[in-house]
């Protein structure tokens, strides 16, 4: 044991550091299924409580779909709870196969590559392609999980102005003649604006300077695009980005598992090369058996995506005719701003009273000054319950005198 | 150090990171520590000063705290120029 004292005193101090900067995460326990209908305890030791969930990447409503939750019943039914192993020994069912080959059809690519997590996903890609000839140039607002697989990484890195063409195309030309391989890489949609990044545009670039595009496309895979194929369905590019990152711990399902899909030389290296692929378990039957179900469901109908859609539409539109400062976007996460860290606080606090259950953003999540609360609707609220969300923000809004 | 190299960083920070061009920036603006460049981003700040000044940094030198102002950046490429000459 050399767990001392001083080493004690030291960790306690960095945790109060975090309190007082008001940056220490609090987590409130749901004593239900997730849904948009749950039950949370919080304060913890209070009595649970029914609120409407409005901060759940659960978009298609499939966290807790019948028809998932049977396919992962039946999956651990015949195929078991766990693997006990990584892929390359003993870790590997046809089912892994045959979900790797159903999301990469999907997703329009030649073949797909499974991870614990899309955080894995990207933690694994950037050292097993790109070496200290290459150079990645990235978004600024790229999720942490893209960041630290580049840092992993001995390639050369720059980054550009988030989705800002005039500067990407300043560092392509910067970089053209310094580099072997040039990947830009970008979220599809960036998930504390709910932004896309212009697709179009980027793939117009990289065909221009013969770089690679890579996307992580989490917050958009099942739901944006007219079928539900992602931020390059929608800019009309599927076939002209290179690499997919995405997870199934989001819209697709919401469990667990990560995937990278694109040309069959980089699954195979990363099935080869892949440290987090390589060194952590199989992604368990269960969870493949029910995403297997989830790609039909999403591949079969767009009901779930368009329902999604119309649902973003009118809570915007009602919340923008109630006199709140929204981010402009199609996309189902809307963020409503407030600038003031304790007031987006105290917004969220205060709805949460009223049965609405969301979360204020503030610095360094978000820039200084840029506080919200970012509202993610799902294809699982039904009108009633966003007329209940809007009524709320009405009211919180006018008692802290956000609106009139 | 001269003038004119303070101004050259400072313009380049400018046009490189801040997305506001009203914005107040001069030698003393926290630019790490006030978030205004991030310590991933900071990557094209280092290549800039070594191809202008033709020095070459470590990774140990060009550190957060030594990038945090254009003073501190100034500090840092004078002791590099200095060992050049």
């Amino acid at each position: 044991m050399a767990y001392t004292s001083a080493a004690r005193e030291q960790f306690r101090s960095t945790l109060k550091d975090v309190r007082e900067a008001g940056l220490y995460k609090d987590e409130r326990y749901i004593c239900s299924e997730q849904g948009v209908e749950i039950t949370v305890e919080y304060p913890r030791g209070s009595k649970p409580m029914k609120v409407l969930n409005f901060c759940a990447n659960n978009y298609l409503g499939l966290s807790s779909h019948p028809d998932v939750v049977d396919a992962a019943r039946k999956g651990l039914h015949d195929r078991g709870y766990g693997m006990s192993s990584v892929r390359f020994i003993c870790g590997t069912q046809d089912l892994h196969n045959i979900l790797e080959k159903s999301v990469a059809k999907f997703l329009g690519k030649e073949d797909a590559i499974l991870f614990s997590s899309c955080f894995d996903a990207n933690a694994a890609i950037f050292e097993v392609l790109f070496d200290e000839k290459d150079v990645l140039l990235n978004d600024r607002l790229i999720h942490a999980s893209l960041i630290d697989g580049i840092r992993l990484c001995s390639a050369q890195r720059d980054s550009y102005k988030n989705a800002d063409m005039a500067h990407l195309a300043k560092k392509l030309e910067l970089w053209k003649t310094r580099a072997r391989n040039i990947c830009i890489v970008t979220d599809g949609v960036f998930s504390m604006d709910g932004i896309l990044a212009p697709l179009d545009k980027i793939a117009d670039l990289a065909d221009e300077y013969g770089a690679m595009v890579l996307v992580d496309d989490s917050h958009a895979t099942g739901f944006i695009g007219k079928t539900g194929r992602g931020t390059p369905e929608h800019f009309g590019v599927m076939d002209r980005i290179d690499i997919i990152t995405t997870t199934l711990g989001k819209a697709l399902g919401g469990a667990s598992g990560g995937v990278v899909a694109g040309p069959r030389e980089v699954t195979e290296m990363l099935r080869n090369r892949g440290r987090p692929y390589l060194f952590s378990n199989a992604v368990p039957p269960p969870i493949i058996s029910a995403a297997l179900r989830v790609i039909d469901l999403v591949s079969e109908s767009t009901e779930l995506r368009d329902k999604l859609e119309w649902n973003a539409k009118y809570f915007r539109e009602k919340m923008e005719a109630a006199g709140f400062n929204l981010v402009p976007g199609q996309t189902p996460i809307v963020p409503v701003m407030f600038g003031d860290a304790k007031l987006a606080n105290d917004m969220a606090r205060e709805l949460l009273g009223e049965g609405i259950y969301v979360i204020g953003f503030s610095h360094p999540v978000v820039p200084m000054g840029k506080a919200r609360i970012r509202v993610q609707l799902s294809a699982a609220h039904e009108k009633e319950h966003i007329d209940k969300a809007v009524d709320a923000f009405i009211k919180v809004g006018k008692k802290l005198g956000v609106i009139r | 150090m001269s003038e004119d190299l303070k101004q050259k960083i400072i313009a380049y920070i400018r046009e490189e990171y801040l997305e506001d061009d009203s914005m107040v920036l001069n030698e003393n603006t926290p630019l790490i520590s006030s978030g205004i460049v991030d310590s991933f981003s900071m990557v094209s700040l280092k290549m800039y000063l070594e191809e202008e000044l033709g020095i070459k940094m470590t990774d140990e030198e060009a550190s957060t705290e030594a990038f945090d102002t254009v003073n501190s950046i100034l500090v840092l490429v004078g002791k590099k120029l200095a060992g050049k000459k």
